[in-house]
């Protein structure tokens, strides 16, 4: 089974019978739980902390504070930490739920029970709240962003003079979209394990980058990076939430290094919406002028986010404008509103996901004011080249994403007036799928042993997107092997380093390595034969010219190599081919049922066509799509994270007031389906990133839906009973 | 979670002498309970766990024709008894619209009712103003984030709604909460129950300290009954508005409407007017019942964010009447 | 002190009152299958069969399951053979970071058990109080319709 087979997940057994080890579940010998005291004010100073009542509870054995808090020992800010504001390092509080002590005991029941016994007294301060989400309001506060590491694209572009052309366009959409702050909600509790031997740290982490985790720890306690070693066997769900280093992490190391004994916190639901990142709030003024026959000539996307008062995080929504449709003018805005709130970061799909809400909302309303379908809107106006660079794409086929999508949902001929079935009215929508993928150097070794078995060695580690699966997979189709005969070593700094498990980047970086890796291998093989390497090929346990049966056994070579084994190594370097836009695209076309009595919303069939690469395992890259149309859906149908004004809080902290989709939500008639293509480009593997692609454009196909079935235009997500109600 | 002690009752008996104490709380089912303890919600010295008490098990039929269900019966096994599979689809449809599988396998019918408000500004992990939380402190939510609380019932102090699904649906059976104590049991009319704030929010339900609720009897079957709940999400939320109705029938006519509204008070909100305007009307004359559900809501009082809920509760009420009309036990 | 059966064998504890099913089973027995998503009965990912019955572990004090039979993620497999159910989410790829699926694993062993695998939208009511923020929900319903039509339910 080699790449672009639907090969079952190798870490099925595991995960199924509860085996597979997350780091919650790790003890170790004389271990202390910590537990976070955050902060209950948005702004001001924790003038006095008082432990002894914390202290006096059985089992507690110490509360961490800024008092007693190690510096870093060299100068750390920004990425790869959460925030430039490192942990317990003055009393000054920045943002409410910001950790302000740690307690730590003997046992979990104790070190909860204290930390509401640590009282603070706080010294208030003005904070600044959120202004209203209206465009008004905004422009006045909304400032140029600084950057101190926390984006990476620039803030403003402009092509040719959008804002004339919009100006003078015959036809014009002008409008505001918004969409509150939403958290990732991933269903593990950010966890970690901190432990001390001597001057080597080690620590297990929930996390999607351990080499960032150890980058950043080294440098905290001034170590060098191999002192440090990260270890992260499985983490249980992320989407963004631990793409860098928080507070725990650091605290957990600091007080294992103090008191001198292995230190576990796990994140309680509550600190995950007060001590992690999250999609801040967005609101975007888009503008799209056209002709008569709706060929765009002018695009204007202005965008504010809030962030933090330490750092701007900005939201690349513009990046949707910036490469979707062909237009002659452009102009690109994005903007920070600072306030006292926790640091934002990215979330799936971070810049397009909210981007496309705005773009794809406005092309429909573009699309009805001219009376013509939406998708041959978007077919009018399809990009052959990067709309903002004029450069040639490494591969899209956005084409055959739209026609067979289109094919399979019944596009074309859906009825173009509401249906009514009883109380519920039925209607359809589509918008356009776009993703920006990322490519990071990464480094793998693949070792192939004389009993016919392999290991694959790549420090990255696993999310839950299907990289267990599929390193082994690319591996096992150039050693010749079933999957199942390889055994797949990751998330661990020991092992060759690799990129992150974000910005949809694995199978391009890693998995282009672990190619070159296994390739390094038979060529060594090859040799050991006197066989050219390019033309060899391995299978059944020997190594043959390409094409040729039999061979030579594999065994015998190592044997008479005196070899126990033979060791290749790979490596990704994301330079190459750096000339070319890569992106990936699709379509997604939605059925929806309203109710507009009850104002209820819910989704019938989806149908998501992707131009999306080579497809390493059709069977995981279902489920990664399919899950980001249900992020999707909870983008549209439900998902916010309410912000208290006057608190300077996220109210609800919890799974039961803070909305995610449920299974009932979701019906099975989901259709992923992916256009054949191979992107050579994008790296050797001939595959881009899968990620985050399926959770864009969904909320805008449903908006467009819901006002197929009702006439409303609802510009303000989520898409709640209290708007939908007639 | 503060530490306390743990204790089983071995009989009623025992259990309302030791509920006498101070700060004891009882454990029955315990899907409000822990979360009470880990919020710091209740922090009592002294739980006294009665889930095992059998006395307070069972359904049996009173010789009046309704029943009398068990204050520990778990909701699952309720919701799954034929006769109130039967006869009382109001209570069946809202248990099983409560929770989820595996917390229904754990609450009591008779803890269920009690279950604390789900205004956040309450539930918070840090203790925020509340006047329930900590009385004298004031209600954020007044001019809060107030989209999903009160549009009945309230007062200054106090603006949140009563969760339980089951409540809502015993209130429109006209149920009676059967409890004992140590000075003497009684029996309580399910819509006294629930207190409405007015100055003492932090009062919750008419229940005396170390009363416990042993029973509940139901009246008269209620095959003409259903259970509406809207929620974003299909299954596994708490209501935005729910509304459950048992109505009499003579042929296509109205003998007797009762209609309770969930999460729009902090008690099931009975719509008596309406109720009393529906008396002889056609179970179809839409017009009718808009203007008898709108006597009802004469007295509505919308929050800073919560208007939409009046019109919603309303479709609401007019929704469930034709789902209990239509509805074939 | 007190004892309870755990995947059918005996367990003597001595534990705080304040401690949980769930806290019992992944910090003093070692199971550390049933996961603590959100420790207040959100989530499912704790999910369990206590005398039969699917809860959450999470809203269980362990001293009130004196006595009680537990059974968990780790004792459903038998003599090393997956539980069908086990088997069916792996052929329906019905996970992906894994950390919900014990919980959904339990869950779902139970529904077959209460009748209610019948369709699929009975299936996916039923198993709506298991989270799963990777949202494999339909491979979800894949699953445990196949498994429920095995067992002849």
């Amino acid at each position: 089974m080699s790449i672009g087979e639907p090969v079952p997940r190798l870490d099925g057994p595991i995960k199924v019978t509860g085996a597979a080890p997350y780091t919650a579940d790790l003890r170790l010998p004389g271990m202390l739980h910590g537990v976070l005291v955050t902060a209950t004010i948005p702004a001001g100073k924790a003038i006095a902390i008082a432990r002894n009542e914390a202290l006096a509870e059985p089992g507690v054995v110490h509360v961490l504070t800024h008092a007693d808090m190690p510096r870093p020992k060299t100068a750390v800010a920004g990425p790869p930490f959460s925030t430039s504001a490192l942990p317990l390092q003055d009393d000054e509080i920045r943002h409410e739920g910001q950790p302000i002590a740690v307690v730590l005991a003997e046992t979990l029941e104790a070190a909860e029970a204290a930390a509401r016994k640590v009282h603070v007294r706080y010294a208030p301060a003005p904070a600044t709240t959120p202004a209203p989400a209206v465009w008004s309001a905004l422009e006045g506060v909304a400032a140029a962003p600084r950057n101190t590491g926390y984006f990476f694209l620039e803030p403003d572009f402009a092509k040719g003079d959008a804002d004339r052309n919009l100006a003078r366009a015959s036809r014009r959409v002008e409008a505001v979209y918004s969409q509150p702050s939403r958290h990732h909600n991933p269903m593990e509790p950010s966890a970690v394990l901190a432990q001390w031997d001597g001057d080597m740290l080690t620590v297990h982490d929930s996390t999607q980058h351990v080499f960032g985790v150890r980058q950043g720890l080294a440098a905290f306690f001034g170590l060098p990076l191999d002192s440090v070693r990260v270890i992260s066997q499985h983490t249980g769900g992320a989407f963004g939430a631990k793409g860098l280093i928080y507070p725990h992490e650091t605290l957990a190391a600091v007080a294992a290094k103090m008191l001198g004994r292995p230190v576990r916190i796990v994140l309680s639901r509550a600190d995950m919406y007060a001590v992690l990142g999250y999609q801040a709030r967005i609101v975007q003024k888009l503008g799209l002028g056209a002709d008569d026959a709706g060929v765009l000539s002018a695009v204007t996307h202005d965008v504010v986010n809030l962030t933090s008062i330490t750092d701007d995080f900005i939201e690349a929504a513009t990046e949707a404008s910036k490469s979707l449709y062909a237009t002659p003018s452009l102009r690109l805005s994005q903007r920070a509103e600072r306030a006292n709130v926790a640091m934002p970061t990215a979330m799936r799909a971070p810049g397009e996901g909210p981007g496309l809400w705005a773009l794809e909302s406005a092309m429909d309303e573009l699309a009805a004011e001219l009376g013509v379908d939406p998708l041959d809107l978007r077919l009018a106006n399809y990009a052959e080249t990067d709309p903002a660079t004029g450069a040639p794409w490494s591969s899209k086929k956005l084409r055959e994403a739209y026609e067979e999508g289109a094919r399979l949902f019944g596009w074309r001929e859906r009825a173009r007036t509401p249906k009514r079935e009883g109380d519920w009215i039925i209607a359809h929508g589509m918008a356009s799928c776009l993703m920006g993928t990322f490519r990071f150097p990464s480094n793998a070794r693949v070792r192939l042993l004389r009993d016919g078995g392999a290991v694959v060695e790549t420090g990255t580690q696993d999310i839950g997107t299907g990289t267990l699966t599929i390193f082994p997979q690319i591996a096992a189709g150039v050693l010749g092997l079933p999957p199942d005969r390889i055994e797949l070593r990751m998330g661990d700094t020991r092992l060759p380093e690799a990129g992150p498990t974000y910005g949809s980047s694995s199978t391009m970086g890693v998995g282009a390595a672990v190619l070159a890796a296994a390739e390094d291998v038979r060529g060594r093989l090859a040799r050991l034969a006197n066989l050219p390497p390019q033309e060899a090929q391995i299978a059944d346990g020997c190594i043959s010219l390409a094409g040729a049966a039999g061979g030579i056994p594999i065994e015998r070579l190592m044997d008479e190599a005196g070899e126990s084994e033979i060791v290749g190594a790979g490596v990704f370097d994301p330079s190459q081919d750096a000339s070319y836009a890569k992106r990936t695209f699709g379509a997604v076309f939605v059925e929806i049922a309203v109710d507009p009595e009850l104002g209820l919303l819910r989704l019938r069939r989806a149908v998501g066509s992707y131009s999306a690469g080579r497809i390493v395992n059709p069977r995981t890259a279902r489920a990664q799509l399919l899950g980001g149309i249900v992020w999707g859906w909870g983008m549209a149908a439900m998902e916010q994270s309410a912000f208290e004004p006057t608190l300077g809080r996220f109210l609800s902290k919890n799974l039961a007031g803070v909305a995610i989709p449920v299974n009932a939500d979701i019906p099975s008639d989901i259709t992923i389906h992916f256009v054949d293509e191979v992107d050579e480009k994008a790296g050797p593997i001939g595959g881009k990133g899968i990620g985050e692609l399926g959770a864009t454009g969904v909320a805008a196909a449903v908006a467009n839906a819901v006002f197929q079935a009702t006439g409303k235009r609802i510009r303000d997500l989520p898409l709640t009973p209290e708007k939908l109600i007639s | 979670m503060q530490t306390f002690g743990y204790g089983r009752a071995a009989n009623v008996h025992q259990a309302l002498a030791e509920g006498m104490a101070a700060d004891t709380a009882f454990l029955a089912g315990g899907t409000e309970l822990l979360n009470w303890l880990r919020l710091g919600i209740t922090a009592p010295a002294r739980v006294i766990d009665i889930s095992r008490l059998k006395e307070l098990e069972g359904i049996e039929r009173l010789p009046n024709g309704g029943l009398r269900i068990g204050a520990l019966m778990r909701l699952s096994d309720v919701a799954q008894n034929a006769d109130v599979a039967r006869g009382y689809l109001v209570l069946a449809q809202a248990i099983l619209k409560s929770a989820s599988a595996q917390l229904r396998n754990l609450a009591t019918i008779g803890g269920n009712p009690l279950q604390k408000t789900r205004c956040a500004y309450f539930r918070a992990a840090d203790v925020l103003p509340c006047n329930k939380r900590q009385p004298g402190s004031g209600c954020t939510a007044l001019h809060g984030l107030n989209d999903r609380h009160a549009i009945f019932g309230w007062s200054e102090g106090c603006v949140a709604t009563q969760p339980s699904d089951p409540a809502v649906a015993l209130s429109a059976l006209d149920a009676v909460y059967v409890t004992e104590h140590r000075d003497g049991g009684r029996r309580i009319e399910a819509e006294d129950l629930h207190r409405l704030p007015g100055k003492t929010p932090h009062l919750e339900t008419t229940l005396r300290e170390g009363e416990l609720i042993v029973g509940i009897e139901i009246p008269e079957a209620a095959p003409h009954s259903a259970y509406l709940k809207i929620r974003e999400r299909e299954s596994y939320e708490y209501a935005t508005v729910s509304a459950a109705v048992a109505l009499d029938l003579e042929g296509d006519r109205i003998a007797r409407a009762r209609i309770a509204l969930g999460s729009v008070a902090a008690r099931p909100w009975r719509l008596r007017e309406a109720e009393r305007a529906l008396a002889g009307a056609a179970v179809h004359d839409s017009t009718v019942i808009r203007e008898a559900l709108a006597v009802s809501f004469a007295e509505a009082r919308a929050l800073t964010h919560n208007a939409y809920k009046i019109p919603l509760a309303k479709a609401a009420a007019a929704r469930a009447i034709r789902l209990a009309a239509e509805a074939r036990p | 002190m007190f004892a309870l059966q755990v995947n059918g064998r005996r367990c003597e504890v001595r534990i705080d009152a304040r401690t949980t099913l769930l806290d019992l089973l992944r910090e003093h027995l070692g199971l550390t299958g049933a996961k603590k998503g959100c420790n207040f009965g959100e989530c499912g990912a704790c999910t369990v069969h206590l005398n039969g019955r699917r809860v959450n572990a999470c809203m269980v004090l362990a001293a009130s399951a004196e006595g009680a039979k537990v059974t968990t993620i780790e004792g459903l497999a038998k003599e090393g053979r997956l539980h069908p159910v086990q088997q069916a989410f792996i052929d329906c790829d019905a996970f992906q970071c894994g950390f919900c699926t014990p919980g959904q694993v339990m869950s779902a062993t139970a529904l077959i058990g209460e009748g209610h695998g019948g369709s699929e939208a009975e299936i996916r009511e039923w198993m709506s109080g298991n989270l799963c923020r990777c949202a494999s929900y339909p491979q979800i319903v894949a699953a445990v319709e196949a498994a429920a039509r095995g067992s002849g339910d």
